[in-house]
């Protein structure tokens, strides 16, 4: 007998395009969240891999903090154009403008609890009825117990202990009005089985994530890149360094690592490696014990 | 490069407290360099503020702030590791009766069954859940880690007996394949290194098991089963006539220029190409998700099933099935009317009859007690509004599993095997 067998990323692949078709079968008005990093450049790839040849049938929406790597907005832009996608942009600036929320201020001032307001309010505008992320459940505690499809009250908010159990692949999409979905296509992904399938689809990505110069400042053991976005402490003094991205996000609170890194091959070999999690260089994850728990009931990513 | 091809194992696991659950994953991913530094520490600190003498492995497995306070696993709780061999996925789920939702939910997806015995109580009350449940979700593959075997000096007939007695209670049920592996988590022995306190045991370690037991025919290859999922249409000049059948192959193998029938409308035709993005497949299988294109243009859409002419599903509107109850706030209602997803399809039904509740921890049917509350499992007649195309739970996991929806909350209320 032929020995019919797939190997893991082919069956992680197979499982995703199920979910995202599982999306739009099920859903009015769903939308990809784009945030730039790889999780959610595999998410685009495997939704134009589910509905070739017809076009991704739902838009990309991008929540910029504006504390952007310049790096993202160009890679995004030429994204959208090879693919033929259609994006919608949401800005963290216009909140502030218009008062609606209060920038932090200080040397650990960020923007990116600032995003849950903004994307709430885009999903509300858009009447968006089920948001894909590219959440992962390897990634941290709080996400480990993440459905593939999450169900989210009128304010946009989690409820842990009250999840809908999610069996075989059969899948309860079901809601009331104003309610929505969070859906994460890749859940069941590690970093290295991303890594190991972008190497093996030859997937475009940011040179972010590849070894190069950079000017650094090192705050609390993470080195940090230098950026007019960023305020310095008095004893804070920027120096160059050879690094790279493991995750991309908001400038001010994404750590970048010292790194030789810059072939694909050896991102693989490195992150196989490594000893620290993709997320320990997150100051955002780092504000306490639960902050993503807290933040994801609040309606974050 | 080190993408070489690997397996995807899932498997389940469920447990309370104090049975050395949480350390023997510890130490799966401690052993399979697949904890963190960062990780490691934070719990390290967390163990040290709450004044604990050693770092607590159990908190790497629990997720939820509640969980953490109460040091309990409420919910399923997915853990990543892998080895060169194979990728794992564990479905960590609570053992207490009240949480049986969440072990049925674990075990749904799950290859393998690893159950955990405390070598000084030998087979217990919640051992003979886990096996049941293994059992009734038909996990194709059941090992059983004798634990704490440093406790009881590595002796050999406390774990001889306790075999005999696990396989004494499983002769009633329907499981295929069972393992036992002598084990101390704390210690090590038998988990990722062979123990050389038990020279009596020529067996292989719990991680030489996970790597090496035969997944590859899990999935029924023999009845060919294709539910639609989504069709693709185009609309463009390249592409004007297309339209593809896109969905997740849920049993046998399909080959281009196969004849396939349609169901409902009993339409056949040929399959002119199989695809996943730009590649052609010469055959599909479970559980790959692929487009399949058909020579004749016949109607098909979303919840109609591909199968072979001569070996069809069932196609009934009354099926039997095992039912496990949900929802805490409301109990099964006979007569009560549900939502039913089966597949890609979905119906409403009714609940005829109930014919029994399931003593989960003795296998007794109880034929006096009808009120099916939260983490009950029953057998009920169930008929739906549509023909559902399924085929036994036991024949084909993914075509004869279904789950019920309460149409007043849109709470998923119940899991079903049809028999």
């Amino acid at each position: 007998m032929i020995n019919y067998n797939i190997d893991h990323l082919k069956e992680l692949e197979s499982e995703s395009i199920f979910v995202l078709r599982e999306v739009a079968a099920q859903f009015e008005n769903p939308v990809i969240l784009f945030s730039g990093g790889k999780d959610s450049i595999l998410m685009t790839h495997l939704a134009v891999k589910a509905f070739y040849p017809a076009k991704v049938p739902f838009p990309l929406l991008h929540i910029d903090t504006g504390h952007n790597f310049e790096e993202t907005i160009k890679f995004r832009d030429d994204l959208v154009k090879e693919y033929q996608l259609n994006l919608k942009v949401g800005y963290v600036q216009d909140a502030i403008d218009s008062g609606q929320v209060n920038e932090e201020k200080g040397v650990n001032a960020s923007r990116n609890g600032l995003q849950t307001f903004t994307l709430l309010d885009e999903l509300e505008k858009g009447k968006y009825d089920a948001a894909m992320g590219g959440a992962r459940r390897d990634e941290e505690k709080a996400r480990a117990k993440e459905r593939f499809f999450s169900h989210r009250d009128e304010f946009g908010q989690w409820d842990p202990k009250n999840q809908r159990p999610e069996l075989w692949n059969l899948f309860n999409t079901r809601k009331n009005m104003g309610e929505h979905f969070r859906v994460f296509p890749i859940s069941n992904w590690t970093e290295l089985d991303v890594w190991q399938y972008l190497a093996m689809e030859k997937v475009p990505l940011p040179n972010l994530y590849f070894a190069h110069e950079r000017m650094v400042i090192e705050r609390d053991g993470i080195l940090l890149a230098d950026s007019e976005f960023i305020q310095k402490k008095p004893d804070e003094k920027a120096f160059k360094e050879t690094v790279r991205c493991r995750t991309i996000g908001d400038v001010t609170c994404t750590g970048v690592w010292r790194s030789s890194a810059s072939k694909i091959e050896d991102i693989i070999t490195e992150v196989s490696t490594t000893r620290m999690t993709e997320r320990g260089g997150r100051a955002d994850d780092k504000r306490s014990e639960t902050s993503m728990e807290d933040r994801k009931k609040q309606g974050y990513f | 490069m080190n993408s070489k091809s690997t397996e995807l194992l899932r498997f389940t696991t469920a447990g309370s407290v104090d049975d050395g659950k949480s350390t023997l994953i510890g130490r799966l991913l401690y052993d399979s360099k697949s904890i963190f530094q960062d990780q490691f520490k934070q719990i390290e600190d967390i163990s040290a503020r709450r004044g604990e003498s050693e770092v607590n492995l159990a908190l790497l497995t629990d997720g939820l702030k509640a969980e953490r306070e109460q040091g309990i696993t409420i919910d399923v709780a997915y853990r990543y590791f892998s080895t060169p061999k194979r990728k794992f996925i564990i479905a960590d789920t609570p053992g207490h009766i009240q949480y049986t939702r969440n072990m049925v939910t674990g075990a749904s997806t799950a290859n393998v069954a690893l159950l955990l015995v405390d070598s000084r109580q030998g087979i217990i009350e919640q051992t003979k859940r886990h096996a049941i449940i293994a059992s009734l979700l038909q996990i194709p593959h059941i090992v059983v880690c004798v634990n704490k075997m440093d406790l009881v000096e590595y002796n050999k007939e406390v774990f001889e007996s306790i075999r005999k007695d696990f396989e004494s209670f499983t002769s009633k049920l329907d499981v295929k394949d069972v393992s036992f592996i002598p084990i101390s988590a704390l210690k090590g022995d038998n988990v990722v290194n062979r123990s050389e306190n038990m020279s009596w045991y020529e067996g292989s370690t719990l991680m030489y098991y996970l790597e090496n037991v035969h997944i590859s025919s899990d999935h029924n290859f023999i009845d060919c089963r294709f539910p639609v999922q989504y069709v693709i249409r185009p609309y463009n000049d390249e592409f004007h006539d297309y339209r593809g059948y896109a969905g997740r192959v849920s049993g046998g193998v399909f080959k281009k220029g196969d004849e396939v029938m349609a169901l409902p409308s009993g339409f056949t035709s040929k399959i002119s190409s199989i695809t996943c993005y730009k590649e052609e497949l010469e055959a599909a299988f479970p559980p790959q998700s692929v487009t399949i294109l058909l020579e004749d243009d016949i109607d098909i859409s979303r919840g109609d099933m591909l199968v072979r002419v001569n070996n069809k599903p069932r196609v009934e509107q009354d099926l039997d099935v095992m039912l496990c109850w949900f929802d805490h706030t409301k109990p099964l209602k006979e007569n009560g009317k549900y939502t039913i997803r089966q597949t890609t399809k979905e119906a409403r039904c009714i609940v005829k009859e109930i014919h029994y509740k399931l003593d989960i921890n003795s296998l007794h049917r109880i034929q006096e007690d009808f009120s099916i509350n939260s983490n009950d499992i029953a057998r009920v007649s169930i008929r739906t509004t549509l023909p559902l195309f399924f085929d036994e739970y036991n024949q084909n996991r993914i075509t004869g599993s279904v789950i019920l929806v309460d149409e007043s909350n849109n709470n998923t209320v119940a899991a079903g095997m049809i028999i």
